[in-house]
């Protein structure tokens, strides 16, 4: 009977129209993912470079830049094609309204992947001297091949608000509280060198031993304090109703439990022994699984923590 | 001068004719509202009482969705209300995420956000919005909250005593819409549940797309090629109907 299942002094809504789902879905979750792939590969490179001789990672000047423009292309495809009038994402530039970290957001990123462009251009070209040998446009690229050191120090410099002006998005959003955490600016750059380590383990193949070690190092790091955070966030962000209703929606076991735990475990735990063991015994295969595992589970977990704060009725 | 709305609860009877004088005057699409009235049964028998709350945009005078929106689609009037100048706005769903009453919905037929104006566009010539005019019990009291001696400010400090409210004040939004007769279990969306099995509107607790659910990525692009010649609203009956267990469609707490 109702009267046994529900409290006496809560009240039931009895008729109201449907509620919105899911607003920002799988797309946005993407967008992130890439992201962090974008601008991690350059804070993987800025350490590497800093603490080991560029011979050891010979081929980290033009995989570098590659794999972060195309990771920020995919970030950018996703988040012109979430808009529901695409076309007008150019309102963005002709009409930027400076409090939203979106506009601020798409212009940063806008100038980061020009820049990194740059760098992918110069970095191939240099890589591969034969390739168009007489072309007008390689030649220009050759000859300022040097501005791609001069740029890069900037270029690490600007992926830290890239990277973390989704936190401030998030922050914006006062709808959703669990998003509205201090904790999701540093779980940003955790995610980023995350990310970044696990996309860099892929070309690392003929690296020196004590380079990839680093690279297993960041990893393991990046995703221990992740999941240190993530479990911080799960278990004690009872700060607010909203996000405390949320919270213990999902502890209950309702839906994304299983792909919040699955996430964790798949994502964070295993590739953090697999990269501790491997900065004992170098083993590239082991390396690139837990390298899968990380960006796998990275993706769960944001997706997770996404979608479940979307779910709670607002009115 | 700064516009404000006031809902006497206490008077309110759910007849729902603000919400369908808004759908007229506005021509909100179907499975979409600028304004809702919803029922909230509380206690149990014989001690029950059905409650009617109608909820729109709150006008909120530090108004986050304001804050979000990228192009400025989402503003400020003069005289206080949040406007929205869907021409500009590009869907990217921010107000959507910032609104901390989920007054804002992406249009199925303009895929464009849009909420409540104020009725902006009756203002402008002298008239009052919509479902103030229709509303047979006068539940809904408009006018300017800076002036004291509007019929709003007049009612706001006639019923200071019994309690004025706000819903969700700890937003720090500033909302210039007002409740008299609520309470707790009226407006908080915390303190009510949602049951499925005893609501009116059995499985459709949730939408089941933002904006027009034939929409799909590509659509999004030829759009403006295409036009909206084929379209009416069976599709949104159709689409209701289809049966969807995901608790994406069906969730919420
Ligand atoms: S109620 Fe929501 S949509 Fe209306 S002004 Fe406030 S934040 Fe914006
Ligand atoms: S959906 Fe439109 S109104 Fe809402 S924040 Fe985006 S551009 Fe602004
Ligand atoms: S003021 Fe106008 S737009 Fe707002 S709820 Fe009333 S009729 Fe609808």
């Amino acid at each position: 009977m109702i009267e046994h299942g529900i409290n006496a002094t809560h009240a039931v809504v009895t008729l109201d129209v449907p509620l919105p789902g899911i607003i920002w879905g799988w797309m946005i979750t993407l967008n992130m993912w890439a992201k962090s792939i974008g601008t991690g590969v350059v804070f993987v490179a800025a350490f590497l470079w800093y603490r080991h001789n560029k011979d050891e990672m010979p081929n980290m000047r033009w995989t570098m830049p590659l794999i972060s423009f195309i990771a920020l292309n995919v970030f950018l495809l996703f988040t012109l094609v979430d808009l529901h009038q695409p076309y007008r994402m150019i309102n963005i530039f002709l009409h930027p309204h400076w409090t939203s970290a979106i506009t601020v957001g798409a212009w940063m990123a806008s100038l980061f992947t020009g820049l990194i462009m740059v760098m992918m251009l110069i970095g191939g070209f240099d890589a591969f001297p034969d390739f168009r040998k007489n072309c007008g446009v390689a030649k220009t690229v050759r000859g300022i091949s040097p501005f791609y050191e001069k740029i890069f120090p900037f270029v690490v410099f600007l992926a830290i608000p890239v990277t973390m002006y989704t936190a401030i998005i998030m922050a914006e959003s006062s709808a959703r509280e669990l998003w509205q955490a201090p904790t999701e600016v540093m779980q940003m750059m955790w995610a980023a060198l995350m990310a970044g380590s696990a996309a860099m383990i892929f070309v690392s193949d003929k690296w020196s031993k004590e380079a990839r070690r680093d690279l297993a190092l960041i990893l393991a790091i990046a995703t221990f304090f992740s999941f240190i955070m993530y479990m911080g966030e799960y278990f004690f962000s009872f700060k607010s109703s909203e996000a405390e209703a949320t919270l213990a929606y999902v502890h209950s076991g309702g839906a994304y439990n299983t792909e919040f735990w699955f996430g964790m475990a798949l994502g964070f735990i295993a590739p953090f022994f697999l990269a501790v063991s491997n900065m004992k015994s170098d083993n590239k295969t082991l390396l690139r699984f837990a390298a899968i595992l990380a960006l796998v589970g990275l993706y769960m977990a944001k997706d997770v923590w996404l979608k479940i704060p979307q779910m709670l009725p607002l009115s | 001068m700064k516009l404000g709305f006031l809902v006497d609860l206490n008077l309110c009877m759910g007849c729902k004719g603000c919400e369908v004088a808004c759908k007229v005057e506005n021509e909100v699409p179907l499975g979409s509202w600028r304004l809702r009235v919803k029922y909230i049964d509380i206690g149990v028998f014989p001690e029950a009482s059905r409650n009617f709350t109608p909820l729109r945009c709150n006008h909120c005078e530090s108004a986050p969705c304001e804050r979000i929106c990228p192009v400025s689609a989402l503003h400020y009037l003069e005289n206080g209300i949040v406007n929205i100048d869907s021409a500009r706005c590009i869907g990217c769903a921010g107000c959507m995420m910032a609104c901390p009453y989920g007054a804002i919905y992406m249009d199925p037929e303009s895929n464009t956000a849009d909420k409540c104006t104020y009725c902006a566009h009756r203002i402008e010539s002298g008239m009052m919005p919509a479902c103030v005019v229709i509303c047979p019990v006068e539940a809904n009291i408009f006018g300017d909250v800076e002036d004291d001696t509007s019929n709003i400010s007049l009612y706001i400090m006639e019923h200071q005593g019994s309690g004025v409210q706000v819903r969700k004040p700890e937003k720090h939004t500033d909302p210039k819409h007002y409740y008299v007769g609520g309470g707790t279990q009226t407006l908080d969306p915390l303190a009510q549940q949602r049951l499925e099995g005893y609501n009116l509107f059995n499985k459709i607790t949730h939408l089941e797309h933002v904006g027009d659910p034939h929409h799909g990525v590509l659509d999004r692009f030829l759009a403006p090629f295409a036009g909206h010649a084929e379209y009416d609203n069976k599709s949104f009956m159709d689409s209701e109907k289809s049966d969807d267990d995901s608790y994406e469609q069906e969730g919420g707490h």
